[in-house]
């Protein structure tokens, strides 16, 4: 594999960029329990985008892993996590917003950066607006559901490092929050920088 | 900032998380309303303004008024009935299944819960539940689902009942989102496997919905995709509009917990206009 691509998000900004079929996105989480929020959409048409319920469906299982195929609304298979040193991941959480902040954590959190705010930011680079945000994966972000359904936001698991690979089975869009939440632990409090680098295979 | 001082903005931001948290653990499972008795909950005929038969694998979908309630009758057991809601004055916001699970520390929405947007607001209320098994994860019907289960992709699914539901108020594919469905009792197993308990959703179950905006709501009547059974077999339910009592300072729903008052000061904040 040939690396074609290589950036440092820093913490708490948003990043897009595309990735070809075929071709892998590696985002390392450098500083460990670093929340990164990350949407798909289809390079071709963005109506077609990543659905958190039709890929929890598809695998039967609530997190994402190795092998979890990454499924859009349409049904069709957009990437596929192929590596993780970490070991699971939430897609059930969603993204921080300033509006659900002052629900979660009280009023005077409004004006506190949030990844729904990265998200409008990034996608309207694209000639999106919110309509186009939905529920998203959070890499390096731990989000147990217990069998009576509680679920709390812990402590991130991934270490100084960890990384995940994930394939492009179509060519995507990919939108990436460097989650800015300070108000729980999935960034351990102290928001880190996040490194993006896409990898070609070498022709055969 | 020196090392000494982050670790102490950390430590000061985790304490505060901690304190959030134990008051969400402690008081939500107190507060709750226990589940409405069989064959209760249900309103008057006085106040029904429309009663519907949405019949097996369709959809439909409505205006209803902030303050009107939605009452769905589960009359023969079907295994799932999906629920998405705009605000019916600004579509751009709608219902979101991440915040209502994470903002209520829960991923059991039932009687005494309520169903937030994506801008911090409360579209629903719950006001009675019969069933208390709705499952906010893995979403309604698709064809790659019925192919899965049925073998056939061209049976009725909640995907493209809901891109017909949202059509018919011009409203398109990036109008959609995840949706909640009811009686479909999902559980997660300790290692995350998803499974279905059976026997739990009963025939004459029923959840009776209150608005708290203005909102157009649309519904899908077909099978979740984790019910068992190996024919595509949807029955009938019954929806009605109807009138409901004003909400009082000490509703259920809006005191069941820190983040539903805050919610509700929020639809405050917005009504006000």
């Amino acid at each position: 594999m040939k690396q074609v691509y290589d950036f440092t998000i820093p913490a708490n900004r948003p990043w897009s960029g595309l990735v070809r079929a075929g071709q892998v996105l590696r985002i390392i989480d450098m500083e460990g329990q670093q929340a990164v929020d990350t949407l798909f959409y289809a390079a071709a048409d963005t109506s077609e985008r990543y659905s958190a319920q039709d890929t929890i469906a598809a695998q039967g299982a609530p997190y994402v892993s190795t092998g979890t195929e990454l499924v859009a609304n349409t049904g069709r298979v957009m990437a596929t996590v192929v590596a993780d040193s970490c070991g699971r991941h939430d897609t059930s959480a969603g993204a921080c917003s300033c509006e659900a902040n002052t629900v979660r954590f009280g009023h005077h959190t409004r004006y506190m950066h949030a990844c729904r705010e990265n998200f409008i930011l990034e996608v309207g680079r694209h000639g999106m607006t919110k309509r186009d945000v939905v529920p998203n994966i959070n890499f390096f972000m731990n989000v147990p559901i217990e069998p009576d359904g509680k679920l709390a936001i812990v402590d991130g698991v991934s270490a100084p490092g960890d990384h995940v690979d994930i394939r492009a089975e179509m060519d995507i869009l990919c939108v990436i929050s460097n989650c800015p939440q300070v108000n729980n632990p999935c960034n351990g409090f102290n928001p880190t920088p996040v490194r993006v680098t896409i990898f070609q295979p070498e022709a055969a | 900032m020196s090392a000494q001082d982050t670790k102490a903005a950390i430590e000061e931001l985790r304490r505060r998380y901690e304190q959030l948290k134990a008051a969400g653990d402690n008081m939500a499972p107190r507060a709750l309303p226990p589940l409405t008795a069989p064959g209760a909950g249900l309103p008057k005929a006085a106040d029904i303004l429309h009663r519907e038969i949405i019949p097996g694998g369709w959809y439909w979908t409505a205006h209803l008024k902030r303050g009107q309630g939605l009452t769905l009758i589960n009359t023969d057991a079907t295994p799932g009935v999906s629920l998405f809601c705009w605000n019916a004055a600004d579509t751009s916001e709608r219902y979101n299944s991440a915040d209502t699970v994470k903002v209520q520390w829960t991923a059991e929405i039932r009687r005494g819960r309520v169903l937030f947007s994506d801008m911090g607001r409360i579209m629903f209320s719950l006001v009675e539940d019969s069933c208390g098994a709705h499952d906010t994860i893995v979403g309604g019907s698709t064809p790659q689902s019925n192919q899965r289960r049925y073998g056939d992709a061209a049976l009725r699914s909640t995907r493209e009942n809901l891109l017909l539901a949202a059509g018919k108020h011009g409203l398109g594919v990036r109008d959609l989102a995840p949706v909640i469905t009811f009686f479909a009792p999902v559980s997660v197993g300790a290692e995350g496997k998803l499974g279905w308990r059976d026997g739990v959703v009963k025939p004459g179950d029923m959840v009776g919905l209150r608005a708290e905006l203005d909102l157009i709501v649309a519904l899908s009547n077909c099978p979740h995709p984790l019910a068992p059974g190996g024919s595509f077999a949807p029955r009938p339910v019954e929806v009605l509009i109807h009138t409901l009592p004003e909400a009082a300072a000490d509703d259920a729903c809006r005191t069941a917990s820190a983040e539903a008052v805050r919610g509700f000061e929020n639809n405050a904040l917005y009504l006000r206009g």
